[in-house]
């Protein structure tokens, strides 16, 4: 509670200095989440190897306003888990021809708990990367007989968020050895390239100029460990693949479609800086 | 719709010197070091449309990246490049143009977007629809004369 205050004594402090161009009020860079007061999330911690340009990869959360980073401190406050609820009740309906539930194979969601700290990975019986969302919809159409869910739909967010809401407080864990290496090394490819009218790569943002300020807006460094996110600024939760279609066309360029071979291999490389970070779907974010 | 008559009004237009339209992006001279001295519109450029232009979003938005002190009635300026403030004092106004115009003859790799630029882009979208942009449908951000205008606006900053 002494924390809380002078946090906010700081906050205001800063925006006093900070009035004449308008900032907004700016978290304490230090503080630490704990979920429900008992998952404790790492926001913070030491590069995977593999990032040659970042010594600490930070959490999304780190970058945000600290009434924003308050709701995701709660699961009453955090709005994101009305759609973890309802997610859970599909994983018991039964459905399709079959008349099956996701619960016939797979006990509770519980049961999947860590599931979603090694997605992307290789699939040997498909040969590819496979996100979460891909394995999902392989439950879908191969074992309950259903369509597929629409891959950024709200059906499949849900779930996404159901399954991510069970693994929080695990680390990111993706692996890019082995066969995973060819998909991680486009991911990284597209990571670096600078597209559309803007020429601006993924890079250029969030690795060169996190933690400055885009106009009212502050940069994060692009971190993917808290999807779905519940996002303030449209009011739902939104699925990674909807966030990297965003970010894409905001450079004026021509986007992949979600579930594209591209953005599934970009997902796996920016899983991969995360590596270390824990999951925190879903999380709150502006 | 409208679009494609503005670009067929621009395609006709190219030569456009004469009708006070001024030079397509092919057309602009950088020198060694990315300046370029004559003005893009062949007109001299107006600092108040230069504010207007520095200060709204799809336009130039300059202030999404760069400080101005003398714009702090706008609020949030952002810290991704330098401050602008004294940027007259550092620069010429030949640097300025070819700054503004593209960036990276005269800072390699700069993050900052090109303003008088259309082609050779990897990907590029129409606007902010994400949609591939076809033959044609690449215009500058910053027209000739809003090129100017904003080189007008920062050769008024000065310390």
């Amino acid at each position: 509670m002494i924390k809380r205050a002078l946090t906010g004594a700081v906050c205001v402090a800063t925006l006093v200095a900070g009035a004449f161009v308008g900032m907004n009020a700016v978290a304490d860079e230090h503080a630490n989440l704990i979920v429900n007061g008992e998952i404790e999330m790492v926001v913070r911690t030491e590069a995977p190897e593999h990032m040659e340009n970042v010594d600490t990869i930070y959490s999304g959360w780190v970058y945000r306003a600290t009434e924003t980073q308050a709701l995701q401190m709660d699961d009453f406050d955090n709005p994101g888990m009305l759609w973890v609820d309802q997610a859970a009740e599909y994983f018991e309906t039964a459905q399709g021809p079959e008349g099956r539930s996701c619960q016939d194979c797979h006990e509770s969601p519980e049961a999947l708990a860590g599931v979603r700290a090694v997605y992307p990975k290789w699939d040997e019986e498909r040969g590819v990367v496979q996100t979460l969302e891909n394995q999902i919809n392989e439950c879908a159409t191969e074992r309950m007989g259903l369509e597929p869910l629409k891959y950024t739909g709200s059906e499949m967010v849900n779930m996404s968020a159901l399954l991510a809401s069970v693994s929080r407080g695990m680390p990111i864990n993706v692996a890019i050895d082995g066969p995973a290496r060819e998909t991680w090394e486009l991911g990284k490819e597209l990571y670096y390239q600078r597209t559309g009218q803007l020429e601006l790569s993924c890079a250029n943002c969030h690795e060169d100029n996190y933690g400055n300020r885009i106009r009212s807006d502050m940069l994060s460094q692009g971190q993917i460990n808290g999807f779905p996110v519940y996002r303030l600024k449209n009011a739902k939760l939104n699925a990674v693949h909807s966030r990297f279609k965003g970010c894409v066309r905001d450079t004026r360029a021509q986007t992949y479609a979600p579930g594209s071979a591209e953005f599934v291999a970009l997902e796996l490389y920016l899983a991969s800086r995360g590596n270390g970070l824990s999951v925190e779907g879903p999380s709150v974010r502006n | 719709m409208k679009r494609s008559v503005s670009i067929l009004i621009a395609v006709l237009a190219t030569g456009g010197i004469a009708l006070g339209q001024g030079m397509s992006p092919a057309d602009v001279s950088y020198d060694e070091y990315g300046a370029v001295e004559v003005s893009l519109s062949g007109q001299p450029g107006n600092a108040e449309a230069g504010e207007k232009i520095m200060t709204t979003r799809g336009k130039g938005n300059c202030i999404a990246c760069h400080q101005v002190d003398a714009l702090a009635e706008y609020p949030f300026h952002g810290e991704v490049g330098p401050p602008l403030n004294g940027v007259a004092d550092r620069y010429t106004e030949a640097d300025l143009r070819g700054i503004v115009a593209n960036a990276k003859m005269t800072f390699e790799g700069s993050i900052m977007p090109a303003f008088f630029k259309n082609s050779g882009y990897i990907r590029p979208g129409i606007a902010y629809t994400g949609k591939a942009a076809g033959p044609g449908d690449l215009f500058p951000i910053l027209t000739a004369q809003e090129i100017e205008d904003v080189v007008a606006y920062l050769l008024t900053l000065k310390e």
